[in-house]
C-alpha cells in the first residue's frame, strides 16, 4: 500500500488535503449547512426551533414587519436594512481610511535602509501583541467624557484659550466606532502593501527617471500599479472581518452604532432567536461574498494575501 | 550640429562610504572622451567602475568631483529625466505590469507625443528588433533574448543622444549572445547612435567596440581601439587581463634609438632588438611580454631570441593545441593553432620533446614594471 502511494501523485495530493478537508468540512460545512436549515425555521414562544421551511426571517430581515403601530398587521421597518447598510458603508469607509493610512507607511518602511526595514515592520506588529477586546477598551480610556482626549483638550481650551469647555461626546459614536476599526485593523494592510513594495526592483524606479517620468509620474505608472496587489490582499484582509466583528461597535459604539455583528450576537444571546440571528448570518456572507467577488474580479486576488 | 563629442568625463571622482566606514573611490579621477556616432565600451571585471562611471552618465549617481558632460553640456545635478540619454539594463528592468507595446510607448507618453505618432514609432521600432506581432505580449510571456529586445526598443524609440547599455547581453546564453552582440553593431551603425556599452567579456568588447577603456580600481588603465589595445597593451594589467600573455620580469640592459635588449635573469637569456617604448631607462627593471600565440616553435633557430626548451604538457582544444614548455625552470604558453586536419598522434609535440622557441623581436613587448 506505501509503495503504491509512493507512485501515484494525485494519491498523495488527496492524503495532503485529508485533514484540512476533514476538519473543514466539520467545522464549516456541516455548520453552515445547519445554519441554513435554522434560518428556515421559526422561533418556538421558549426560544427553541421549530423546523420549517419559512422564509419569514429573511422577509423580516429586509423590511416587512409585523410589529407595526396603527393596528396593521404589516408595515415597513426598515431598522435591519439600516444596520446591513450601516455595516457594509462602515466596512468601505474603514478600508479606504486604513489604505490611506497604510500606503504612505508601507511606502516609507519598503523604502527605507534595509538595515532598519525590520525594525519598522517589529514596530507596526507590536500592538498586535496586546489582546484585540483590550485594545479597543484602551480606546474606550481615550475616547470617554473623563478620557485622555478631554482631559488635554480641556486643558488647551482652558489654559490656552481660555474659553468654557464642556467635555466632547467622543465615545458611543459612529466616529468612535471608525476610528477603532481602523486602529484594529491597519497592521493588516501595511503587511501586504509593504511585501509588494518591496518587491519592486530598484532598477524599475530608475528604468522610468531614463525614460523621462518625473518621481509623480513614476509613482501613478509604475509604483502603484506594481502594489496593487498588496492593496488588493490588504482590502480582503480588511473588509471581510470588519464586515463581522461586533466588538469594536459593542464597546465604542454602545446602543448608538449596531452593526450586523452585533445584530447576530443579540439574536442569539438576547434575544434567543437562533432562526433570526441564523438569516441575518447567512445574508453577512453573501454580502460579504458578493463584494469580494466583484472586488477580486476587477483587481485579481492580491497574491500578497499568501504573504500576510 | 552635434559637439565633437557624445560623452565627455572630466576628472570625475565617485566616493562611496563602505559598510566599514572607509572611504572608497569607485570611480577615481577618469577622463575620458566619448566621440559621436562611436561605439564605446568600457571593460573591466567587476568593480572596476566601469557601471559607477555609466550610472552617472545616466544621471542615476552624481559625480563627488569633476563633471559629466553630454554633447559637451555640464550636466551638474541634472535628473536622469531630463537627460537625452537612455539606459539599456542589465536586468533589462521592464515593466511587468504592461505589455510589449506599453513598455515601450511609456518614455514617449512621458513626452506627451501624439497617439498616432507615439503607435507609428513604437511599430518602427520594433520591426527593427524584430519582434512585429508581440505588441501584446506581457513581458513575462517572452523569452530572454526577446526580453532584451524589447529592452533595446524602449531605449531607442526615444531616438537619444546616446544609448547606455549595462552588461546587457549577460543573461543569455553563448550562442545568443554572440548572435546579439552582432545585431546590436549592426543596429548601432545603421542609427549612428553613441553606444556606450559596460561588459566585463572582452571578447564581447573586442567585437563590438570602435573604441575600448580597460577599467581597474576605478582607473582608466588604456584607452583605444580593440587592435592597440591587444597588439599594445599600455601596461602589465592590460596585457594580463586582455587575452593571454607570458610576462618575463627583466633587467633593461641597453637602449638605443632603435633597439632594447633585455636581460632576464630567471631563465638567464637576453632577447636583442627590441621595440623601443616610451620613458624607460637604462638600467630599469622591466616586464617583457609576449602573447602565446606568437611564440614560434622552430625546427632549427634564427639568430636572434632563440632559447632551447621541454615540452611539459600539450591541451587540444580544436581550433588551436596549448603546448607549454619548459624554458629552464619558467613555465611558457604557446599556441600553435591546427591548421591542417590530422590524426596522427606523431604530428603533435610529446611531452618531453625538446623544442626551440623562437620569440621574434618585434612580438616582444617592453613594458616598465608596475
Amino acid at each position: 500500500m506505501l509503495k503504491r502511494l509512493r507512485e501515484n501523485k494525485s494519491s498523495q495530493g488527496t492524503l495532503l488535503a485529508l485533514p484540512t478537508t476533514l476538519w473543514m468540512l466539520a467545522l464549516l460545512i456541516i455548520p453552515l449547512l445547519l445554519t441554513l436549515l435554522v434560518s428556515f425555521g421559526k422561533r418556538s414562544p421558549d426560544g427553541d426551533v421549530i423546523y420549517s421551511f419559512s422564509l419569514d426571517n429573511y422577509v423580516r430581515l429586509f423590511g416587512y414587519s409585523t410589529d407595526c403601530d396603527s393596528g396593521q398587521t404589516s408595515c415597513f421597518n426598515p431598522l435591519y436594512v439600516q444596520i446591513l447598510w450601516r455595516s457594509l458603508t462602515l466596512a468601505f469607509n474603514t478600508t479606504a481610511l486604513v489604505i490611506l493610512l497604510a500606503y504612505p507607511l508601507a511606502y516609507f518602511i519598503a523604502r527605507a535602509d534595509p538595515k532598519r526595514r525590520n525594525t519598522f515592520l517589529f514596530l507596526v506588529l507590536i500592538p498586535l501583541w496586546t489582546n484585540f477586546v483590550i485594545r479597543v477598551y484602551a480606546w474606550m480610556m481615550l475616547l470617554r467624557k473623563e478620557g485622555a482626549i478631554n482631559i488635554v483638550a480641556g486643558w488647551v481650551a482652558t489654559h490656552i484659550f481660555h474659553v468654557q469647555f464642556q467635555p466632547l461626546e467622543l465615545l458611543f459614536t459612529p466616529g468612535a466606532v471608525l476610528v477603532g476599526m481602523v486602529y484594529e485593523f491597519l497592521p493588516f494592510m501595511i503587511l501586504p502593501i509593504y511585501t509588494s513594495l518591496e518587491k519592486i526592483e530598484t532598477s524599475l524606479y530608475e528604468a522610468a527617471a531614463d525614460l523621462g517620468a518625473n518621481s509623480i509620474k513614476t509613482f501613478l505608472r509604475v509604483t502603484l500599479p506594481l502594489s496593487m496587489p498588496g492593496v488588493v490582499a490588504g482590502t480582503i484582509l480588511v473588509f471581510i472581518p470588519v464586515m463581522g466583528t461586533f466588538i469594536v461597535s459593542d464597546i465604542l459604539g454602545g446602543r448608538q452604532v449596531i452593526l450586523v455583528g452585533n445584530l447576530i450576537q443579540r439574536q442569539f444571546l438576547d434575544a434567543r432567536d437562533p432562526t433570526f440571528g441564523s438569516a441575518a448570518s447567512l445574508i453577512l456572507m453573501v454580502m460579504t461574498l458578493i463584494v469580494t467577488y466583484f472586488y477580486t474580479r476587477k483587481f485579481g486576488f492580491g497574491e500578497e494575501i499568501v504573504v500576510a | 550640429m552635434p559637439h565633437e563629442f557624445a560623452v565627455e568625463m572630466r576628472d570625475v571622482v565617485k566616493q562611496f562610504v563602505t559598510p566599514e566606514g572607509n572611504h572608497l573611490n569607485a570611480v577615481d579621477h577618469v577622463t575620458m572622451q566619448i566621440k559621436n556616432g562611436e561605439f564605446f565600451s568600457m571593460l573591466g571585471s567587476s568593480g572596476c567602475g566601469k557601471t559607477t562611471s555609466l550610472r552617472m552618465i545616466a544621471g542615476f549617481e552624481w559625480p563627488t568631483e569633476g563633471e559629466v558632460y553630454i554633447e559637451g553640456i555640464g550636466m551638474g545635478h541634472t535628473p536622469p529625466f531630463q537627460r537625452k540619454v537612455n539606459t539599456v539594463f542589465q536586468s533589462y528592468a521592464l515593466f511587468q505590469h504592461m505589455t510589449v507595446f506599453q513598455n515601450i510607448a511609456f518614455g514617449l507618453e512621458m513626452e506627451s507625443a501624439p497617439k498616432d505618432e507615439i503607435e507609428k514609432r513604437v511599430k518602427h521600432v520594433l520591426e527593427m528588433v524584430q519582434l512585429t506581432g508581440m505588441e501584446r505580449r506581457k513581458p513575462k510571456q517572452l523569452s530572454g533574448g526577446q526580453q532584451q529586445r524589447v529592452a533595446v526598443a524602449r531605449a531607442l524609440v526615444k531616438v537619444p543622444d546616446v544609448l547606455l547599455l549595462d552588461e546587457p547581453l549577460g543573461a543569455l546564453d553563448l550562442k545568443l549572445r554572440k548572435e546579439m552582440q552582432l545585431e546590436l553593431k549592426a543596429l548601432q551603425q545603421q542609427l549612428g547612435i553613441t553606444f556606450v556599452y559596460v561588459t566585463h567579456d572582452q571578447e564581447e568588447a573586442m567585437t563590438m567596440s570602435d573604441r575600448i577603456a580597460v577599467m581597474s580600481k576605478g582607473k582608466v588603465q588604456q584607452m583605444g581601439t580593440p587592435v592597440e589595445i591587444y597588439e599594445r597593451p599600455a601596461n602589465k594589467f592590460v596585457a594580463d587581463f586582455i587575452g593571454e600573455s607570458n610576462f618575463f620580469e627583466g633587467e633593461l640592459k641597453s637602449l638605443s634609438k632603435d633597439e632594447a635588449v633585455v636581460f632576464i635573469p630567471d631563465v638567464n637569456m637576453e632577447l636583442t632588438g627590441l621595440p623601443v617604448s616610451q620613458g624607460l631607462v637604462n638600467g630599469d627593471t622591466v616586464t617583457v611580454s609576449i602573447r602565446p600565440e606568437k611564440v614560434l616553435i622552430a625546427e632549427k633557430g634564427m639568430n636572434q631570441n632563440t632559447f632551447k626548451g621541454k615540452v611539459t604538457n600539450t591541451v587540444y582544444i580544436g581550433t588551436d593545441t596549448h603546448v607549454y614548455v619548459d624554458l629552464q625552470g619558467k613555465r611558457l604558453k604557446v599556441f600553435e593553432q591546427n591548421r591542417i586536419s590530422r590524426l596522427d598522434p606523431g604530428s603533435f609535440y610529446t611531452v618531453g620533446q625538446e623544442v626551440t622557441i623562437v620569440m621574434m623581436p618585434e612580438n616582444v613587448l617592453v613594458l616598465k614594471k608596475d
